[in-house]
């Protein structure tokens, strides 16, 4: 079989050589970051680390870690290492209580960042005789504008469609010979449905692939999508502080995603002590920029669990492998590939009025995130007439909508009577786990 | 001169109703009328009773999520046009009527109906003054 790569040195790069850029740019950027970024400076002289300390990547571990509370503390230029006139883009992702983190990139960062989601592409077997539809969101969201410039370096013909409006989505598709689909896998499973209720068959489009990530997937689902369109589906792995999608890729092999380890260093942790564990324990991913400009993040705490593989791989890649994340190692839930965070909702509850007394519902109804919550009304609450209660239910629902991006259905419920066990009520029920989705 | 009306919030859940009737059977209080406002979520059991305060402990301690409101009541007489009446008094003036519904009780001369309204003071006067009985708390107890 022909293998494909976008960089192929690169990629296929024996494991000594790869460790030997990661430790030439990781003095590099650690130097970069001290001098640049007074924040990361700071934790680093609390901690008592010089950067001459760090010589190669087995010394990473002496450098503290970051959060995403420390982006919200940074937000918005703390953690900038560069001048605002150096930097082209911004993308931002929800915060932990609404305040949102935003990224900054400088146009040789938005310029790896595509070359990484190009890399996806061409493992997906995309090449420039492709039309490539993005259907992931276009705007702050990175899914969009990340595939879009991929597409654009491998050189497809790009449909930026953004997500939504399917029946448009599926006359492009039709009309244009759309071959690659790039959107979060829910979506692409509705699209595969639509496809069906208009009386089409999977052969009958164009469609070879589908780049889908952004939320938590399983393999049945990547098994239905695929005879739903016909097509071979690839998970895609990637988060806005680090770049954005295509930090990691899948290949033909289809069981595991490849980090693009010339651009971002990894490692495992335990979550709860931050030890560094050795490869092929389960624990959390932290990722290490080795190259960026604008916002170049040192061991950045992604709060996914994985477990990452050296295993060789049958593509030829030598880039370490993970695993779909298996969990988090925090609350944030990701409902219709947008993240939330318990704290958010009991933020806009207080704003409210409300006590935060609630309780939130997820499933996944014909591959949509359901997304409810209840919340305990208080006596003052309480009216004899229906309608003013559920006027209460729409401001409540409108002031969550403008806090999480996304629209919750609010019901309000008697005062105790959210179930609590052992004193401590259960905030979140995820039934989405019953179809073996780890969330 | 109002009447408590006695509000329960009931969440669309298996076994809701029958924690509500037995609260009120096991005070031994009698229903004098009663009304269901629904919506998908949840309903709204308003009822009239025998001893109203009596009935909002049993309920709460029951875990019933109660309230009382001021509803007015009216007896008209059993005959064509009554309430049509009732009604017309009230437009004429203004009152809008939020929600109403009839009691329980059947007597050959006379019917009674609940009234929700904004005002019930204002209500009250114009009905009175047009002639319309009132319903007081002693009224219910003696039905």
């Amino acid at each position: 079989m022909q293998k494909n790569y976008f960089q192929k040195d690169m990629e296929t790069m024996p494991i000594e050589e790869i460790k030997k850029i990661q430790n030439e740019k990781l003095v590099k950027q650690v130097k970069y970051v001290y001098d640049n970024v007074k924040y990361y400076r700071d934790l680093m002289d609390k901690k008592g680390v010089k950067p001459e300390d760090i010589q190669s990547t087995d010394d990473l571990y002496k450098l503290p870690f970051l959060k995403k509370d420390d982006l919200r503390e940074a937000y918005p230029f703390g953690l900038l290492a560069t001048d605002i006139k150096n930097c082209v883009r911004i993308q931002s992702t929800s915060g932990t209580t609404g305040k949102r983190v935003v990224a900054f990139y400088t146009q040789n960062d938005v310029d790896v960042w595509e070359e990484c989601c190009a890399r996806a592409i061409v493992a997906a077997g995309g090449t420039n005789g492709d039309v490539c539809q993005v259907a992931y969101g276009y705007g702050l969201f990175t899914g969009g504008s990340g595939l879009h410039g991929g597409s654009h370096k491998v050189g497809c013909l790009t449909l930026p469609m953004s997500s939504g409006n399917t029946d448009r989505q599926i006359q492009f598709m039709m009309d244009l010979n759309s071959t690659i689909l790039c959107c979060t896998p829910s979506y692409a499973a509705y699209i595969g449905e639509t496809l069906k209720e208009k009386g089409y068959k999977p052969e009958d489009n164009k469609l070879k692939a589908g780049i889908f990530g952004a939320e938590p997937w399983t393999e049945e689902m990547r098994r239905d999508i695929e005879k739903s369109l016909g097509i071979k589906a690839y998970d895609i792995y990637g988060l806005t502080e680090i770049s954005g999608p295509g930090v990691a890729f899948e290949c033909e092999e289809q069981n595991g995603m490849h980090i693009n380890e010339d651009h971002f260093l990894v490692e495992v942790i335990d979550p709860d002590t931050g030890e560094v564990l050795p490869e092929g324990s389960k624990g959390e991913l932290v990722f290490t920029s080795l190259d960026k400009e604008a916002f170049p993040l040192l061991r950045y705490r992604t709060r996914d669990i994985c477990v990452l593989s050296r295993e060789k791989c049958s593509c030829g890649r030598t880039f370490v492998k993970m695993t779909k994340p298996l969990g988090r190692s925090d609350d944030m839930m990701i409902i219709r590939g947008v993240n939330v965070f318990p704290s958010q909702i009991e933020a806009v509850l207080l704003n409210c009025g409300y006590a935060p007394n609630y309780q939130i519902i997820i499933d996944r109804v014909n591959n949509t995130d359901t997304f409810d919550i209840n919340v305990e009304m208080s006596k003052e609450d309480f009216s004899d007439t229906p309608k003013v209660i559920t006027n209460k239910e729409k401001q409540l629902q409108s002031a969550m909508k403008a806090m999480l991006g996304i629209n919750p259905k609010i019901h309000l419920v008697s005062p105790k009577s959210i179930t609590r066990s052992e004193g401590k009520a259960v905030r979140v029920i995820d039934n989405r786990k019953r179809l073996g989705i780890t969330v | 001169m109002a009447v408590k009306q006695i509000s329960i919030f009931v969440e669309n859940k298996e076994g809701k109703l029958v924690t509500i009737t037995e609260a009120i059977a096991k005070a031994g209080i009698d229903i004098r009328a009663m009304s269901v406002a629904d919506t998908q979520d949840f309903g709204i059991f308003r009822l009239i009773v025998t001893d109203p305060e009596k009935a909002r402990e049993s309920l709460e301690s029951s875990g019933c999520f109660v309230s009382i409101t001021q509803v007015v009541g009216v007896s008209i007489p059993d005959e064509p046009g009554s309430l049509s009446k009732v009604v017309k008094i009230l437009a004429r003036h203004n009152i809008n009527i939020e929600y109403m519904y009839a009691f329980i009780t059947v007597s050959k001369k006379f019917a009674s109906v609940v009234l929700r309204v904004a005002d019930n003071e204002a209500a009250e006067k114009i009905l009175t003054e047009n002639g319309i009985k009132l319903l007081e708390e002693k009224d219910i107890m003696m039905m």
